[in-house]
């Protein structure tokens, strides 16, 4: 039962909130106050919790290599860390949780960019949630909680990689999905009118198992780390993570928003190493320096004919 | 005032409430209409979720968050105009106060509705109470607006006591028993004396320092829902006082506005006269070139280093997707209103179009920087698109409906003036000019124009 520890912790902080409301009789505006406190207290608490788990908690990290990454063209397939994905999670139709972006390199060449959610360290959809719906989990895994969120999508203009998606309409759930004893880490059934997003497969890392995604990628792309053991794996062979990381130029997205994302690109096809591949939302354009010099290349070689 | 100047202020003030025209009758159809349609349109919404909008992934906020800010903008007169005009003692107010404060609180009901027609889960509204987290901006804007609402009210309602005793004194058994009933319980024992004077001037006094500083509030915290995101358009440090400013110019105009439809439809004439209408002219005209100026500053400081992601705004902002309706929105929600500086532009009817002009240009000013900033892509993927669907139009006109509406009900059960004050701002004005002699008191325009006699 310890996969539901975390949502457990917050009911715990819940009780706490409602017989301290209680007794004190707040007034309903002073409300929004108390459950914020009692969070801090709840969460400062929690990591000293005296169990001495704190030093071996795992703190969960994805590494996602785009030398091997191809979009899944060569194999003539839809990308299957989507499909994997899907699969996994029941994902509602016309969402895609991890999604695969063609990305346009200096040079001209392009190459593919597989985004899941970034479990940022400094999540920002974390921040803007009225509720405390939305939350970081101490692994460092961002999930949400279906039951309480209001739907009010501040944390998908919050977001700044366009992670989050919604359920506009009553997904299709699997069948039995309503008997399904819900959680946080495996939202089934998936309910109208909340966010959705990737949770980096909380239910299958937390028994030894890699992301859906991870496990579907047939070039093994997909690297499942762990930062307190540092160590990370897709499947095939296990990596020193920081090694990894460091030997491969890792980089992050958009990295200078310091929301510190806990996934790491390993740069391949000539992308800059280091650079934020989509600074410019656009692809990078060198080209238009190019296009000035074929510009005078042709000026050149018209003046050339011109003289002839 | 004149002998026979305080009866008439009476009877014009007081008559809209006992005589009904046709006109009447049929505005009011029509905005219950407007509000009907936007009832059914939600329950539509209510069965078919948030799908029944326009709004998908990409653009998560349409138009119900542009209404929600531009309600709030136009909320921003009654703090503004009565509270600033009450503190500085500047008598030429006495006439307008009760129209600038009732346009706050209309305004402020529509603001708050807003969001809440906006949750994906509106069954679960109490958790707002129940988890609510003070980090989150939301739960801002869920603290202040309701404390402005109530401070506004209140606010409006110390200032209707008075009035409230002399419709109880003077339609008693004229009315119908539930009015009679109203009247009396929203007098709550006024007779004039002088401790009650003196308690109303104490209690009012406190509201209108309070109102201004969470007006203020209001707008800024509105303004932070978008100011604390990453998003280019959003990401701006300028943006609290920005929509502060805004909201004032907006503000202003709707009062001016509806000032000019009470003044036509109620014969309000000798009340709202020339000079109102050229001070808060004046007073639009300052917010309107501090509005610009914020502009400019936002604008430019974006255009000039052009970083990625805002490049791609302004491009189609300025020149691509959205310039239909940046250009109209600017040149004449922005600059043609400045106008009103000068004299011809302040003929009735022209005025009456600027302002309107003026609120038009600042409701498309909401919707650009709600709507394009989301659909900017924040990875490669395409421009988000958005149209708003007919469920959406509908609950916009009714919250437009509901604002006219509310406003029109309760001009049909209170004055639209100010009785007492303009009574007093007379008597003000009669101590000054002649202690003692009543017979000699100024004419009847010194109750606006002031008991200083200069302009
Ligand atoms: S949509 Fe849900 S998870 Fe997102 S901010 Fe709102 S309540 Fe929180
Ligand atoms: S990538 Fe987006 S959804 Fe994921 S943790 Fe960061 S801000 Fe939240």
């Amino acid at each position: 039962m310890d996969r539901q520890e975390n949502y457990r912790k917050w009911q715990v902080s819940r009780r706490r909130l409602l017989k301290l409301a209680g007794v004190a009789g707040v007034a309903a505006v002073a409300a929004p106050l108390l459950p914020t406190l009692l969070t801090k207290i709840g969460g400062a608490s929690a990591e000293s919790d005296g169990t001495g788990k704190k030093a071996s908690r795992r703190q969960w990290a994805m590494v996602i290599d785009l030398r091997k990454c191809e979009g899944c063209v060569t194999k003539d397939q839809a990308p299957q860390c989507i499909e994997g994905c899907n699969k996994e999670h029941f994902v509602p139709q016309g969402q895609e949780w991890i999604r695969v972006f063609e990305m346009e390199g200096a040079g001209g060449h392009s190459y593919f960019l597989p985004r899941p959610c970034m479990q940022c360290e400094n999540p920002p959809c974390v921040k803007v949630c009225p509720v405390g719906a939305t939350y970081r989990t101490q692994e460092g895994i961002v999930l949400v909680n279906h039951e309480r969120c209001i739907g009010c999508r501040m944390c998908m203009a919050a977001c700044p990689y366009g992670v989050r998606v919604f359920n506009w309409d009553q997904p299709e759930n699997p069948p039995g999905a309503t008997f399904a004893s819900y959680s946080p880490e495996f939202p089934i059934p998936h309910r109208r009118g909340t966010v959705e997003k990737c949770m980096l497969c909380a239910h299958r890392v937390k028994d030894g198992k890699i992301p859906a995604c991870a496990e579907a990628c047939p070039m093994y792309a997909i690297y499942l780390g762990d930062l307190t053991e540092d160590v990370a794996t897709n499947g095939k062979e296990v990596v020193k993570l920081s090694r990894f990381l460091a030997d491969t130029n890792a980089f992050r997205l958009k990295e200078e928003l310091g929301t510190r994302p806990r996934v790491w690109y390993i740069p391949g096809h000539g992308q800059e190493s280091g650079h934020t591949v989509d600074a410019e939302h656009q692809p990078i354009k060198t080209a238009r320096s190019w296009q000035e010099m074929e510009a005078t290349d042709k000026k050149a070689s018209a003046e050339d004919h011109g003289g002839h | 005032m004149e002998p026979g100047a305080e009866q008439r202020l009476e009877e014009v003030a007081l008559r809209p409430l006992t005589h009904t025209s046709r006109g009447w009758y049929l505005w009011l159809g029509l905005l219950l209409l407007l509000t009907g349609g936007g009832f059914w349109a939600y329950s539509t919404q209510l069965q078919r979720g948030l799908a029944a909008t326009g709004m998908r992934d990409t653009v998560v906020w349409g138009l119900y968050i542009s209404n929600f800010v531009f309600f709030s903008g136009v909320s921003m007169a009654g703090t503004f105009v009565s509270a600033i005009l009450r503190i500085t003692g500047a008598e030429w107010r006495r006439p307008l106060t009760r129209v600038a404060e009732l346009t706050t609180v209309s305004a402020l009901l529509m603001t708050a509705l807003m969001p809440a027609v906006d949750m994906g889960r509106p069954d679960r509204l109490l958790n707002l109470l129940k988890y609510g987290r003070l980090e989150s901006p939301l739960i801002w804007d869920i603290l202040v607006i309701p404390t402005y609402l109530t401070a506004s009210a209140i606010y409006l309602y110390l200032f209707l006591i008075p009035d409230a005793a002399v419709l109880r004194d003077r339609l008693k058994g004229k009315a119908s028993w539930l009015r009679q009933r109203l009247y009396s319980m929203v007098a709550v024992g006024w007779h004039g004396r002088p401790e009650q004077r003196r308690r109303l001037e104490i209690g009012g006094g406190v509201m209108m320092l309070l109102v201004i500083p969470i007006g203020v509030a209001t707008h800024s915290v509105v303004s932070w829902i978008f100011g604390m995101t990453y998003r280019a358009g959003w990401n701006s440090t300028i943006f609290a006082p920005y929509f502060a400013v805004g909201a004032l110019y907006s503000g202003m105009a709707m009062l001016i506005t509806i000032m000019i439809v009470f003044r036509r439809v109620y014969h309000l004439e000798e009340y709202f006269t020339e000079k109102h209408f050229r001070y808060l002219s004046y007073m639009l005209v300052a917010f309107g070139v501090i509005y610009l100026y914020f502009s400019i500053a936002e604008y430019l400081t974006v255009s000039y280093k052009l970083e990625g992601g805002e490049k791609l705004l302004l491009t189609e902002l300025f020149f691509g997707r959205y310039s239909y309706l940046v250009w109209p929105g600017f040149l004449l929600g922005q600059i043609l209103p400045l106008l009103v500086a000068l004299r011809w532009a302040r003929a009735l009817p022209i005025l009456f179009t600027l302002t309107i002009l003026v609120n038009a240009g600042m409701w498309i000013k909401r919707y650009i920087i709600v709507v394009p900033t989301l659909a900017n892509p924040l990875m490669p993927y395409e421009w988000g698109v958005y149209t708003p669907t007919w469920v959406e139009l509908a609950i916009t006109a009714a919250s437009f409906g509901g604002f006219a509406l509310i406003i029109t009900l309760f001009a049909k059960l209170f004055p639209i003036i100010s009785v007492w004050e303009m009574t007093e701002g007379a008597e003000i004005a009669a101590a000054k000019e002649e202690p003692g002699s009543a017979a000699a008191r100024p004419a009847t325009l010194a109750a606006q124009s002031g008991g200083h006699g200069n302009d």
